[in-house]
């Protein structure tokens, strides 16, 4: 569970992106936030993922007060939140094969035994097959590179997920494999999901609930 | 009825490579300056043990001949052989100009790694601490270190290596704080890796190729660095050949008209920065294209 209260955060600090943002998620729940371009809605959700340290308010997951961002926040609550960011290509290290990309998240947290094994099964479940996993980032296309930043952020089997416009930039079926690769993996393991865009339609089909910028945020 | 002759054609814009229609002289000069390290490399790795020659051999009857058969550079003012004598000087100048550019690139990169990384205060403590370093003519803080110790090879290295360290820390600085704010980094972080764990794995690596090639132009530079410190009497012992120790002894005899001894350690000198300046400018367009090469020395 999830709750914001009263978040402002930014850039400078004199002129804030995000001012007193307050929105809350049940536990499992699916909430789409839709926002037209550059209002803050990436920037609140880098707060969520805890990435970003806001200048101001209330960050609570399952009912504990979050004091602390990026590397000082716990290492048990950074990765009890998994992200997926709108570009692919940024979001990659240029220098790590995709299985490893994926794995990187066990490695990092001591899980070494067995990672890219899992790495390989949970590729699976997003529709990446062998031989692509041995490749780079720049050897595969924007669709492919995207499902394997979806499985590296399902790796630790976080209990929410946040989409920052994960499907911007790719075609319908990718789209619709990646929705519903997210959606299979919130039916076995009951996450939350906070997914970010400005697509009506789907995030309309995809959530349980849309919360319309203009409410969440006051400027 | 206005004139309505057709306009000529303009003609067709052709775009061509820089250098016009000659072929580009970049493969040439990347081939020439591989061969003279290449020779550079072998007369320093093998001569040395395969010639039974005494570099130190005085033989005062035959003291500044010119060039010939039996002594292609000449010999100087007491009849040692300058061939055998600048091969032996290049090859200590080799070494003080390797080890202390690779301990000068350590040290750039560990402390704009820190800066970078770490941020806040650490960042300007450092960056400070460079800008002071920076502040003072790095020769005379050269000759102030060499002046604490005995002369020799290793005070040298050192006085070389403390003073080169600041312009790789900025260049490793700026690169480490653009890559630190790239998305996956946040993806690391987020996948639960440590500061140590993020420097490592995701930033070093992405900063190795600049600091590489700062290393590598940074080679010519501590040589000249060397001869500039010997020249002044400050470096290596006297009896001990470098290129500047030898230039400085043949100060003397130019003024009476023996050109070969002052001559030859110069090319020894410049040929090979000229070698290196050419591979490491055609590494750095390779890494930059945008940027054309210019040579830092």
């Amino acid at each position: 569970m999830i709750e914001l209260d009263g978040i402002t955060a930014g850039y400078d600090r004199r002129t804030p992106v995000v001012r007193g943002a307050s929105l809350s998620l049940a536990p499992g729940e699916a909430v789409g936030l839709l926002g037209p371009s550059g209002c803050g809605k990436s920037t609140l959700a880098r707060v969520v993922a805890l990435l970003h340290r806001p200048e101001a308010g209330r960050l609570a997951v399952d009912g504990e007060p979050v004091c602390a961002w990026r590397h000082r926040a716990p290492r048990r609550l950074r990765t009890a939140i998994g992200v997926v960011f709108q570009q692919p290509r940024l979001a990659a290290d240029p220098r790590l094969r995709l299985v490893d990309l994926i794995a990187e998240p066990l490695r990092a947290t001591g899980r070494r035994e067995g990672a890219a094994r899992r790495a390989a099964e949970l590729a699976e479940t997003v529709g990446l097959t062998g031989e692509l996993l041995r490749r780079r980032p720049h050897e595969v296309s924007d669709g492919q590179l995207q499902r394997a930043c979806l499985a590296r952020a399902l790796v630790l089997r976080p209990r929410l997920l946040v989409c920052d416009e994960m499907t911007a930039m790719l075609d319908a079926s990718t789209t619709a494999a990646l929705v519903a690769a997210v959606e299979s993996y919130r039916a076995a393991s009951g996450a939350g999901l906070l997914a970010v865009g400005h697509d009506r339609v789907l995030l309309g089909r995809w959530c349980d609930r849309t919360a319309e910028w203009e409410d969440v945020a006051t400027g | 009825m206005a004139d309505r002759r057709p306009v000529p054609f303009a003609a067709p814009a052709v775009w061509r490579s820089r250098g016009g229609t000659r072929r580009s002289t970049r493969t040439l000069r990347i081939a020439a300056s591989a061969a003279v390290l290449v020779c550079v490399a072998l007369a320093v790795l093998v001569v040395p043990p395969a010639v039974d020659l005494d570099q130190q051999a005085v033989d005062l009857p035959s003291k500044l001949l010119p060039p010939s058969a039996a002594h292609p550079f000449g010999t100087d003012d007491v009849g040692r052989d300058l061939l055998l004598r600048c091969v032996y000087g290049l090859r200590v100048s080799l070494v003080v100009g390797l080890v202390a550019a690779l301990a000068a690139t350590v040290i750039g990169t560990a402390v704009g790694a820190a800066a970078a990384a770490l941020g806040g205060w650490t960042d300007r403590l450092l960056m400070r601490l460079v800008d002071t370093f920076s502040s003072v003519p790095h020769l005379l803080l050269g000759i102030f270190v060499v002046a604490m110790f005995r002369p020799g090879l290793w005070p040298v290295v050192v006085s070389v290596a403390v003073t080169h360290w600041l312009s790789t820390a900025r260049i490793v600085r700026a690169e480490v704080l653009s890559l630190r704010s790239r998305p996956y980094i946040d993806a690391a972080v987020s996948g639960g890796a440590g500061r140590l764990r993020v420097a490592v794995r995701h930033l070093l690596p992405g900063v190795l190729p600049q600091a590489g090639l700062a290393a590598v132009l940074m080679v010519p530079h501590t040589m000249w660095h060397e001869s500039a410190l010997s020249f002044l009497g400050l470096g290596l012992p006297t009896h001990q050949a470098s290129l500047g120790n030898l230039v400085q002894t043949a100060r003397g005899s130019l003024l009476a008209g023996h050109w070969w001894p002052t001559l030859f350690p110069g090319l020894f000198l410049i040929v090979p920065t000229l070698a290196v300046a050419g591979l490491a400018g055609a590494w750095r367009e390779r890494l930059n294209p945008r940027r054309r090469a210019e040579l830092t020395l």
